[in-house]
Formats: C-alpha cells, structure tokens, sequence
C-alpha cells in the first residue's frame, strides 16, 4: 500500500499480484466536470481491479463515466475543468493520485498504455507513422532516431503491418481504419506497458477488422501477460473476450460479475435490460424488449438509484436511498436493493 | 404485415461508376470507382429487405441511387412498374414523395435553426398537394404522435431532444409525404444500446400500420435479421448472396458470408473457446480495381483458377435453395444459432 517508488518496473513483473494487492485497482474514485450549467458528477465511487494477464470490460452507455474513468487512470483528464475529490488509483500498490506530473508521466506509456476509438483522429496526420512509433522510443527511452526507427518497424511487423519495411514512411491517410488501429496498437504496445487500456478499439471499424483486431489484443496479451481494460457498449465483444465485467451506469458500477455468471443471469434490472434487447433469433417477429425512457443527465441525476425512473421494478425505496454494491459472492456484486429478487426472477 | 402481391420496387442491373480524373486544366478519365456495379433485385409491398456489408462495398452508394441522389451510369429502378427518369423533373418529384430516407446520424441530419415543426413540414412545402397550408401544422402534431414524441412540442429545436428522440423526428420527417418504401441507412448506428430497441420497435410498427416497404441497409447483423424478410449481402458493389433471412443466417453458402457471420461476436460467453471463426486476411480491395473474375477471390480460401477468370454469377447454386455468386457455392451453418 506504501511504495512510492515510481520505478514500479524494477518490482517484480512475474506474478500478476504483490501479495493481494492486484495489478490496478480504482477505490472509490469521484470525477466531477466544472460547467457552466453546474457540476456534472461523471463518476461517482467507482471501485474494479484488474490482474495482470486478465480481461475487464467496462460495459455503459454513452455518460455512464467509463471513458471518464480510464482517462482518470491515465492521468489524461484536463483539469479543470475536471477534479478528482476522492478516490484512489493504485498501481502495484501506489496510488497514482498522490504522484507529481512528472512522475505519472514515467508511468503513462511505459506502464499504462491506451487505445483510442477513433484513430484517425488520434494519429498525427503531419507526421509518418514510423516518426510517430519511434517517438515512444526516443521520448521514454531517449535511443537514437536511427535505433528508434528499427524498433518501430519491428513492432510495425510485430501488429501484422504487412510490408512494415516499405510502410514505414507512410502517413495516416494512407492507410486503412484496421491499419490504422494497429498502428495505434503498436504505439501503446511499443514499451510493454502491464496495463492496456482500450477505449472501444473497434467501434469504428467493420466487423471483420474487428475480429481481426481482437484477435491481435489477445495474441499480445497472452505474449506478455498484460492486464487488458476493454472499454465498450458492445455486449458481443465482452462476451468474446473478456473474464470480469463491470456494467456502468450514472457514474457507478451497477454489476460487477465474471464473464460466464452475468449473461443470462443478470442481477441488476439495467444489465438485464440491456441483454433482453438483444434481437434473438427466437423472437422474431416480436417487439423487442426496450429499456424506457433515457440515460439520466449528469446534471441532474435521479435521487436515489441512478436507474429509478426507466426501472421495471421500482419500489419505493429506489426514489430515496442510494443502492449500496452488495456483495453477492465473493467475485459477484449488484447495486440494487432488489437484487435477490431480479437474480431469481421473482422481481416486480 | 405480410409482404404481398406485386414487386413495388424493382432493380435491374444498377451501376455507378465515380469517375477518376487527372490534370486541372486538361481533365481525363482515368478510372472509375466502381461503387455499384450490376444489382439487381425486388422489393414486395410490407416487405423488409435487409442490406449488409462492409464499409466501401457500396451500401450508401446504393442508396442514393434508390432515392434518385446520384445518376445512375446504366441500369434501372421501376417503382410501381414505372421507370424512374432521373432527367425529367415532373417524373422524379412524383418519384421521389413515394420513397423516403432515414439518415444514419440525427445529429447532423437536421437543421440546428429550424424547429422540429418546421424540419417535419418542409416536404410540404415542396409537394403542396399532400397538406394544404391550413392543415400543416395538424398533419405534423400527427406525425410526432404516430413517432411517440409529443405533439405540444413541435416549436422546440434539434438540440433540444436526445439521440432517440432525434432519430423519431427524423422518421417522422420520412413519413410526412406518405410513402410507400423508406429506405433506412443505418437507422440505429448512432444510438445507445438500450435505445436502438425502442427505434427498432417503432420501425417494424409503423411499418405494419402503414404497410411500408424497408430497404435496410446496416452493419449490425443480429439487428438486421430481426427486422429482415430477406437479406442481401454485397462485396464490393456486387450482391454475392441474397436469400430469405433463415436461409442467409442459417445456411449461408457465400464464402464472404460465412466468414462475415462468424466475425460477429455472439453475446453469450458459453464455448466461446470453440466456436468457429473464419477470421480474413487483410483489407477489401479498392473498388477503383477490383480483382478479376469473382471479387472476393483475393481473401477467399476456396479460390481455384476458375475464381480468377470466370465471374460467378448470382444464381441459385446445387445443393443451395437461394441465389449465390460462387461458383464453389455449399450451404454451411457457422452461427449454429441456437
């Protein structure tokens, strides 16, 4: 808990634990935005850990906080307009939060990489790939141009870019969107960071690239052992790939449950919302389920459980007490007061 | 409502080539991006085709041809048995009030300065006959009620509404002239997950209340099969299969489709160890040069010499109940839907 030591890559990388401190663990994290309409609370006591060489997906809607969060653990959140009262992000045991700039910045690239969704937009469109790749190398490392260069190849090779040697000196226009993520893939990969996070890495692209994209996620993984966020709406990708989910909603996590307990089994009314509308091949020609109403308003968020006004089986206490995360075994857990009741079916 | 009687669209070897020119002074042809080239197919009263493939096979294009946007180079659409003439204006206006689009993004697609009344009504402004000026403002409090929005706020603006709401105003705008096919480009993309089924709903019950015709072009492929009576698949501005929605999902026979329906992840972890994937290699070839012969014979791994020189015509294939182009054409469940 008290290590604060920034060079965390001289502490063993063997085991995914130090003692039963995990690899990353978010406590209770509060974000809030400064806007001219209020304060926006973007997350509200967020807590999920991940392990090295473990999948977590971060499943929510559009302002369910899940990008907020990552960003926070990357330290990439401009502030202000945003602020972190409370929380802590530790790191094999630091906490991230009580670090200076420099050191998160030891930390950012190195130990936790990040994946954007959108990678045309994240790539410098002035600069070649290769110059792009290389900087990691030259900025962290400080190798020469010419070392730096032979590196970014190799890693260009490394994410299937085929002819790496020839492409080298292309810009980002020149190739295609599932090109284009491999080579943000290689710059988050290119210091074997322990943590990767990735924001919907495949959102933009086509499904077939998709596949193909998360294929390469988790040949690299496996390689090295990373601790993988997948950040994502998509309940197929999550099913696909990842061992732990955590379900966001108003800034909070509603559910909390390994991969092969929470489909077809959900314990908090939006999570099975969510996998009821979910067109099967059964119910065709019949409506499909749909959550009502809309995600809440940061501004202005529900009292009580975020979820109340769209939930099917509210109850009274819903509207005024805030729901705690009940422990419902040891690796499963549900912010609804009712979660016996949607667990077994018997709710509303 | 069952797709019945006589086909209402009908689509005969469709082609648009984008030409590639050279020089300023001095322009010269020196290629064409072949968007769409050759498709052909029908549409039935009450019926909903589905349309899916990846970006750049020419979905969008196809669309906007369908909708008299883009000239096509050759080919023709008959809507009600009649030829559609994109040079003449009275036959197109005519055309045009009969088929209808929903845009993918409601937040680009409608006018930030108008309000919501305004954005529903402007069809009326150019096909007058439907709604008498008096009536306007009736006619659309009607439309925001058949799309579930309320009718008191017809004076409020695009930003004053969630994604969901917007893209119901945009439906509701689709609905004003009273046609009889819209087609839908991507209808839900741009929505959150626990809305995308309230559209969805709204979609297929507008349809059976006013017995609409969807063409419905999108990439989610589970999406598609719930709203679909048939589905065509394109690679590269060609249909490579198309066929009833069970017989695309269940017994695809198109190599591009089998590989297309495995690539996509099936919520619900249980043996995801050991479902079939058939992952392709690299990129779709540029349409501007496409290969020779069948167009996906470049990632297929069935290709033989055949692929390379004869193009596979789409045809019902032995062994197969629809139409494929491939000449190596054998129906095999990748999905294994359960």
């Amino acid at each position: 808990m008290k290590n604060p030591s920034v060079d965390t890559h001289l502490l063993p990388a063997d085991s995914g634990t130090i003692g039963t401190e995990p690899l990353l663990a978010v406590d209770n994290l509060h974000v809030e935005f400064t806007t001219r309409q209020g304060v926006a609370r973007a997350v509200n006591g967020v807590s999920y850990s991940l392990n090295a060489g473990e999948t977590l997906a971060v499943l929510g809607e559009s302002g369910s906080g899940k990008s907020v969060t990552a960003q926070a653990i990357m330290g990439i959140l401009d502030m202000p307009p945003a602020r972190i009262p409370k929380g802590e992000i530790r790191f094999r045991g630091t906490d991230l939060l009580q670090l200076s700039e420099a050191q998160r910045s030891q930390i950012r690239g190195q130990q936790i990489a990040m994946i954007f969704q959108d990678a045309l937009s994240a790539l410098n469109p002035v600069f070649t790939v290769g110059w792009q790749i290389a900087e990691m190398f030259r900025v962290h490392k400080g190798m020469s141009k010419k070392a730096a260069y032979a590196k970014a190849i190799e890693l260009m090779d490394r994410v299937r870019i085929p002819a790496a040697r020839q492409r080298v000196n292309d810009y980002p226009h020149q190739f295609s969107g599932g090109m284009r993520q491999r080579i943000m893939i290689a710059m988050s990969i290119a210091l074997d960071p322990e943590v990767l996070i990735a924001d919907e890495p495949t959102t933009a692209l086509d499904v077939t690239v998709q596949a193909q994209i998360m294929e390469l996620l988790a040949e690299l993984q496996r390689e090295s052992n990373m601790g993988l966020i997948l950040i994502t709406h998509d309940l197929g990708v999550v099913a696909d790939v990842a061992d732990k989910i955590a379900v966001m909603y108003g800034g909070r996590i509603v559910e909390n449950a390994p991969v092969h307990d929470i489909y077809g089994n959900a314990a908090h009314p939006y999570t099975k919302g969510l996998l009821e509308s979910i067109p099967r091949v059964d119910m065709k020609g019949q409506e499909l389920y749909a959550i009502k109403g809309l995600p809440p308003n940061l501004l202005d968020m529900p009292t009580g459980c975020a979820f109340h006004p769209r939930c099917p089986f509210r109850q009274d206490n819903c509207v005024t007490d805030v729901p705690a995360l009940h422990e419902i075994s040891g690796t499963r857990s549900s912010a609804c007061h009712y979660w016996r009741e949607v667990l077994d079916g018997t709710a509303g | 409502m069952a797709p019945q009687g006589d086909p209402i669209l009908e689509v005969r070897d469709l082609v648009k080539h984008f030409p590639l020119t050279q020089g300023i002074v001095m322009k010269r042809q020196i290629g064409a991006i072949k968007a769409v080239d050759g498709v052909s197919f029908d549409l039935r009263r009450g019926e909903t085709l589905g349309v899916v493939g990846e970006s750049g096979c020419g979905k969008s294009t196809l669309a906007k041809l369908l909708m008299a946007l883009e000239k096509p180079t050759s080919g023709s659409v008959k809507v009600n048995g009649e030829l559609v003439d994109v040079h003449k204006g009275s036959n197109l206006k005519r055309f045009r009030r009969n088929i209808q689009m929903v845009m993918q993004d409601p937040y680009t697609s409608l006018n930030p300065r108008m309000t919501v009344g305004d954005i529903i009504g402007e069809p009326y402004e150019i096909h007058t006959e439907v709604a008498p000026k008096g009536d306007r403002r009736k006619k659309v409090q009607d439309l925001l009620e058949v799309v579930g929005l309320n009718p008191d706020h017809i004076n409020r603006y695009p930003h004053q509404f969630s994604g969901g709401q917007r893209q119901r105003i945009g439906i509701a705008r689709g609905l004003a002239l009273q046609p009889e096919i819209i087609i839908c480009d991507e209808p839900v993309s741009a929505l959150d997950v626990s809305i995308q089924a309230q559209v969805i709903n709204l979609l297929e019950r507008l349809q059976s209340e006013f017995g609409l015709a969807y063409i419905f072009i999108a990439h989610d492929l589970s999406v598609v099969r719930h709203i679909s009576d048939r589905v065509a698949v394109m690679y590269l501005g060609k249909i490579v299969e198309i066929g009833k929605d069970t017989q695309i999902y269940d017994k695809p026979s198109h190599p591009y489709t089998q590989a297309l329906l495995s690539a996509v992840p099936v919520p619900n972890p249980e043996g995801r160890e050991s479902r079939e994937r058939i992952i392709l290699q690299g990129d779709p070839p540029s349409p501007a040069n496409p290969p020779s012969g069948c167009r996906f014979r470049t990632r297929c791994w069935k290709a033989q010499e055949i692929c390379a020189v004869e193009e596979p015509l789409l045809q019902i294939r032995p062994g197969t109940d629809h139409e494929s182009a491939c000449h190596f054409a054998e129906a095999h469940d990748v999905v294994h839907a359960s």
